[in-house]
């Protein structure tokens, strides 16, 4: 079982959460210029490392909010986890 | 290689079974060949052997990283079915029950196919409006099916319970006779045999690290153990096809989940047919030792690791305990995960990649086991002739740009 800190609520079990895939893909501004290819790129491919991996997820059974992971694919252990917006920890050193 | 029969049979137990020959051998990597598969699971043991039957092609190699039929082959809960919702998925799965019907015979090694039956049962009246489309659209493909009433589930598996007062009352269910299970095991190792004794080297321990092209072509793979030429790859590595395919130099639409399973304590024959739910995730049939075998739902998270979720396990767990209270104090003996390879509109991906000599079979999802042969015949049509076979060209990797998806989520009985 995952114990998963909310940047608000602090550390909950996995139960409370559900999962909203890789984070940091940003919607295109210009959509009415993407080609089909672009479309299927931002809608469709993903990722899906073996390894680190930044992930969204949603404290569902609490804050009902979405934050930031840091995730071990393999391990599964969770790095760090941190607000939308904010920079993972990693990048801010 | 000698032919297993009751005279081969009777031979060897005047050698008290001592002297059985290896069922395929174990060379060492030549420096070239014409083929390469990536991934000695059943789906690349499938394509190798029906390359070599279908299309002639003896000069093969098929590299497994670990032992073959260690992955997702040996991890499953052998459930074969072919009641898909969309013509394309319908007629995949369906060219693959029809091989499994005459497999053992063809490989000459027993699967232990059985056609026992496969319920999908409906909790709601939107399940069983589902359902009836479902085995209406079937039928329409000459696939067997037929909707059962509660009272006739009862009659077929007495211990299962259909009182209407409880959460997910049982309302109904699709029936496919043609549906059973085989022994995993064995078709990956009649697979195995079958493509050595055409002389594919099968050769295990031997990991792909990356993929080698010149000018937009594949000119081979850089292994463990060594450098092998080959014009053509397949690549056949389900929940690792996002790895690969980012050694080659493109992404794909696939996320990898971990999708566990569960066997009980042998017990005496209780349940002789299978079982499946996806409203309440579950599904259970018994195995020829005795076993309940039991299946969950992925874990919603990305996963690498080959291991479930104890969350999942409950979740599983009290849903079969709710279809049959009698199992309530059964105990459950092993648990294990496998990595499974998820696609946006839960169908295949199965065609030529963006490097020319490259193709990608993968995708499968919760539900590649039922289609290994079939997979493995049409795979093997592309990778030979380098152009999908009618039967996988639906399934192309492009469709994701072209928007024709094969929206089988949920709509199939796909345990999802």
């Amino acid at each position: 079982m995952l114990l998963i800190e909310c940047p608000w609520c602090g550390k909950r079990d996995e139960s409370e959460f559900s999962y909203a895939g890789e984070a940091h893909i940003a919607r295109p501004l210009e959509t009415g210029k993407l080609s089909d290819a672009e479309w299927a790129d931002y809608l469709f491919m993903r990722k899906n490392p073996k390894g680190a991996h930044r992930e969204q997820w949603l404290h569902a059974a609490g804050c009902r909010r979405y934050f930031n992971a840091e995730r071990d694919t393999v391990s599964y252990q969770i790095k760090s986890t941190y607000k939308i917006g904010e920079t993972p920890s990693e990048d801010r050193a | 290689m000698s032919k297993y029969s009751i005279f081969s049979l009777a031979r060897n137990a005047m050698s008290y079974h001592q002297n059985w020959a290896a069922a395929w051998r174990s060379p060492e990597p030549k420096q070239k060949y014409d083929a390469i598969i990536v991934g000695g699971g059943g789906h690349g043991l499938a394509t190798a052997y029906y390359m070599a039957k279908e299309h002639g092609m003896k000069n093969i190699a098929v590299l497994e990283k670990g032992w073959i039929g260690g992955g997702n082959t040996g991890r499953n809960t052998t459930i074969v079915r072919s009641n898909y919702l969309w013509d394309e998925s319908a007629h995949l799965y369906e060219k693959s029950m029809k091989l499994w019907e005459g497999l053992s015979q063809d490989l000459n090694y027993n699967v232990m196919f059985s056609q026992r039956g496969v319920y999908n049962l409906g909790h709601t009246l939107q399940d069983m409006r589902d359902i009836q489309r479902r085995v209406n659209a079937n039928r329409l493909n000459g696939i067997d099916g037929h909707v059962v009433t509660p009272q006739e589930i009862k009659a077929a598996i007495p211990h299962i319970n259909i009182d209407q007062g409880c959460r997910y009352p049982i309302m109904g269910a699709s029936f496919q006779p043609r549906g059973g299970v085989a022994r995993h095991d064995a078709v990956a190792w009649g697979f195995a045999r079958g493509a050595d004794k055409y002389g594919v080297d099968i050769i295990q321990n031997c990991e792909v690290t990356s993929i080698l092209q010149e000018n937009g072509a594949v000119t081979g793979v850089e292994t463990s153990r060594g450098k092998i030429m080959s014009p053509k790859v397949g690549v056949v590595v389900a929940g690792h096809c996002s790895v690969l395919a980012e050694m080659a130099g493109f992404r794909m639409p696939i996320e990898s989940h971990p999708l566990q399973a569960l066997v009980s304590e042998p017990i005496k024959p209780i349940l002789d047919t299978v079982v499946m739910s996806n409203a309440v995730h579950g599904y259970v049939s018994q195995s020829d030792k005795g076993d309940l075998v039991i299946g969950a739902g992925i874990d919603s998270y990305n996963g690498y690791g080959q291991r479930g979720s104890f969350s999942g396990i409950e979740h599983t767990v009290s849903a079969i305990v709710e279809l049959f209270p009698i199992f309530s104090r059964v105990r459950m003996n092993r648990q294990w995960g496998g990595i499974v390879d998820t696609t946006p509109d839960a169908c295949p991906i199965i065609g030529n990649a963006p490097v020319k000599g490259l193709y990608f079979n993968c995708g499968w999802g919760t539900g590649g086991f039922k289609a290994t042969p079939g997979s493995g015949w049409v795979f093997a049509h592309n990778v030979a002739t380098g152009q999908p076979h009618d039967l996988n060209r639906p399934f192309a990797l492009d469709r994701f740009v072209t928007g024709h998806l094969i929206d089988e989520h949920g709509a199939a009985g796909v345990a999802h």
